[in-house]
């Protein structure tokens, strides 16, 4: 069922149906983008939710969900649309005899011939999508500058069939990690939404969300460790989606508190270098109570015994 | 022509009637003055905002300021300048739209014995609203708390007022375990609110005078330290990391000539095979695939002896943001030998963590820790003489002091001859050059030399970094 939102609350309150919880700037960058028919800009460290927004955004709006993951190297032909190569060539030589050269040439850069990708579904299509461009910033320039035609206009110039136009106006929302600095060109066609690690009380009915098995006073403490480690100075701080991570492994262990031993065991969930396993144990750890002696000793204190379970 | 307003209740139109030039104007002013900040605000931004503004409603201060940062502010950076200006405009649009209309708060409560406010409740709930964070309970208290200790005797200096209000309400970020079990200033105050709170206080006193002399200070640019990045260690390193910025703006824009395709010797198939449709399959035009990864066109090579401690850490900001920046840039850093650390920065993308693991990996220091610049340049020209060619730059960060060493300045020749450019970055005063060790003199005659030990000198710098060369 195809949505068009009312109101910014509307946004907020569909968003949370769909199982995402959106800070206030969230839901109206999201209203705008459905309302102005402009593509979203979504920055932010790893692990806030900017893919999930995308993906909340199309159950909610009631869209398909086309995605097109960026990754260094890729072109408009594994994005935009590739000639059928093969196929082309197949009916080149079956048709060979008899039929004229300006016929076969209209024919194999027909339709039956192209090959969708992504961007090209995404424009294609009869129905209205949510169009995600994941981690652009992981493309060169170029791809850039070939995506602007594509965002200011929602249209595709193929030199053999002409202009394709959008037939429907897409969503579109494009992620980056903020690992190099976009273009002018493209941040001014785009809305700009800027995904941070979220406040304590957002981030607690986040994880009640995901795991509402989990004890709502293991799952405050759980949090406020969680704020406490991105306080320090990490490598990779815990993200969003590895609070949750966390909180699904202690439901797993049926853990009924997190003291010393237990986030000693279950830390590698929200730390992932060594060197920051380290500073957290150090930092963070030895703040906690420490458990029963017994259960202590009789468990191999190895940060790796998690993954074993 | 005014917008029309959605969400606006109709019986306040004559309160609000449009200053002159009404809201579009407001706004417009507003984006001159986060130009004025360095926000690049293009027209598409401004056209965007007003359409935004069309759509949503106004009656929430939030959505109006989001929905604004949406289409205006797009990096970080831009926007934590956008909050700070778009307090200071609105705060000041709304005051001097107040003392243009004569409109004032009224009595203030004073000669109402009556009325005495509790001090200590007070102090207590300031506490609890700072805890729970509430703004709005924030926002009122802070008046409350300017009623009650702020104006009779007020020295006249925000600053100095704040504080002095803020001690009264013994309000304090560590824990104070005299106080009853009770109070909630007991564990302390999250310094974050009590921040928060004292910016709530600055803005009404700040209010107050404005009411009481009906005319409006003088806008203050944003200073420095509003604008330094919430981690920065030392005061300057903003200094840098704002120059640092301009420089990568500057080198986004520049265009494509220091990337490319060139012919290679990987014919890519699949392309080619594309291509050879337009000849009826028979592939007659050969494609390469892209070069890459692209030459580096640029050599750092960086000081880091003790000598020039105190400029490491300038050095090496700007090293590191460099490397941001351009994707074709490799980095050395040198005492007595040289070691090449451009992975180190791929790898580390956060400042400290990048001095840190130069200072532990790169193993440049020998037995003595002072420089040897004439190893250093034979290192170096050894190491990537093949490399350098007419389109390079080769950057030196150091103070060209060899203790006493031989300069080996024609090997440094050798190395600017090769390269197209060479700058040299000195972090001492023009005026000790060439006093004592230093032998800049004998390096001057084959590079540039700034000297850098100011920010605004290393935006010289960046100036002519990036000014086209003329050949």
């Amino acid at each position: 069922m195809l949505r068009n939102p009312g109101s910014v609350d509307h946004v907020a309150a569909g968003l949370k149906e769909a199982g995402y919880l959106p800070g206030a700037s969230t839901a109206l960058v999201a209203y705008l983008a459905t309302k102005l028919g402009k593509p979203v800009l979504v920055e932010g460290p790893a692990g806030v939710g900017k893919t999930e927004l995308a993906k909340a955004l199309s159950r909610y709006l009631g869209r398909t969900l086309v995605r097109l993951q960026c990754y260094e190297g890729l072109d408009e032909a594994k994005a935009l649309y590739e000639w059928n190569y093969r196929k082309q060539l197949l009916r080149i030589q079956t048709e060979s005899d008899g039929t004229g050269w300006q016929e076969v040439q209209e024919d194999i850069f027909g339709e039956e011939f192209l090959l969708p990708r992504p961007l090209m579904t995404a424009i294609a299509s009869a129905e209205p999508v949510v169009l995600l461009i994941d981690e652009i910033d992981k493309t060169d320039q170029e791809f850039e500058a070939m995506l602007l035609e594509l965002l200011s206009d929602f249209q595709i110039s193929i030199p053999e069939l002409g202009r394709i136009e959008a037939k429907t106006q897409p969503v579109v929302l494009l992620t980056s990690n903020n690992s190099r600095e976009l273009t002018e060109a493209l941040k001014r066609r785009c809305l700009y939404l800027w995904l941070d690690y979220p406040e304590l009380e957002h981030e607690l009915q986040i994880v009640r969300l995901h795991s509402p098995e989990l004890d709502q006073s293991i799952a405050r403490k759980l949090v406020e460790i969680v704020h406490q480690v991105r306080e320090l100075d990490l490598k990779k701080p815990p993200s969003i989606a590895e609070s949750i991570d966390w909180a699904r492994a202690l439901i797993l262990l049926g853990a009924d508190d997190i003291d010393a031993d237990t986030f000693m065991h279950t830390m590698s969930v929200i730390v992932k270098h060594r060197t920051d396993l380290e500073t957290v144990a150090a930092r963070v750890g030895v703040k906690l109570e420490p458990a029963d002696p017994d259960a202590a000793s009789a468990r191999q204190p190895s940060p790796h015994s998690v993954d074993a379970a | 022509m005014s917008l029309p307003v959605p969400g606006q209740p109709p019986g306040d139109a004559d309160i609000t009637a449009p200053a002159p030039g009404g809201l579009e104007a407001q706004l417009l002013t507003f984006a001159e003055d986060l130009r004025a900040e360095g926000v690049a605000v293009g027209v598409s931004e401004m056209l965007d905002a007003f359409a935004a503004l069309e759509v949503i409603a106004w009656t929430d201060r939030n959505s109006f300021k989001e929905a604004l940062a949406a289409t205006i502010a797009k990096s970080p950076e831009d926007r934590r300048l956008f909050e700070l200006a778009f307090d200071r405009f609105f705060f000041r649009a709304a005051e001097a739209e107040a003392t243009r209309r004569r409109i004032t708060e009224g009595d203030r409560g004073d000669g109402e014995p009556g009325e005495e406010i509790n001090l200590e409740t007070l102090r207590q709930q300031i506490a609890a609203a700072l805890r729970d964070g509430s703004e709005g309970a924030m926002r009122d208290l802070a008046r409350l708390a300017i009623a009650a200790f702020g104006q009779a005797d007020g020295s006249g200096v925000l600053g100095v007022d704040v504080q002095r209000i803020r001690r009264a309400l013994g309000l304090r970020t560590e824990p104070q375990p005299d106080l009853p079990d009770d109070d909630p200033r007991r564990a302390g105050v999250p310094r974050e609110r009590l921040r928060r709170f004292e910016q709530h206080l600055r803005r009404e006193l700040e209010r107050d005078l404005i009411e009481r002399t009906a005319t409006l200070p003088p806008k203050r640019p944003l200073n420095e330290l509003d604008r330094a990045l919430p981690t920065g260690p030392i005061q300057d390193l903003a200094q840098v990391h704002k120059v640092v910025s301009q420089l990568k703006r500057r080198l986004a824009t520049q265009g494509h000539e220091l990337r490319g395709r060139k012919r290679h010797a990987h014919v890519d198939v699949r392309r080619t095979m594309r291509a050879s449709l337009e000849t009826g399959g028979v592939p007659i035009a050969l494609k390469f695939r892209p070069q890459r990864p692209r030459r580096p066109e640029i050599f750092v090579l960086c000081d880091v002896s003790t000598s020039v401690t105190s400029a490491s850490t300038f050095f090496l900001s700007v090293l590191h943001a460099l490397h941001d920046a351009f994707r074709k840039l490799r980095s050395f850093v040198f005492i007595e030998r040289i070691s090449e650390v451009t992975d180190v920065f791929e790898r580390e993308r956060d400042f400290k963590a990048a001095s840190e693991a130069v200072s532990r990996d790169a193993g440049v220091a020998d037995i003595s820790g002072y420089t040897d610049y004439g190893r250093v340049w034979t290192e170096f020209l050894g190491l990537i003489e093949d490399e350098l060619h007419p389109r390079a730059t080769v950057i030196v960060l150091g103070d060209a002091r060899t203790n006493g060493r031989p300069p080996r300045d024609d090997v440094f020749a050798a190395i600017t001859a090769k390269a197209g450019r060479t700058f040299w970055l000195n972090p001492e005063p023009r005026l000790y050059w060439n006093y004592g060790d230093s032998v800049i003199a004998a390096y001057e005659t084959h590079c540039t030399a700034f000297e850098c030990w100011r920010t605004d000198q290393l935006e010289e710098f960046v100036k002519a970094l990036t000014r086209p060369v003329v050949r």
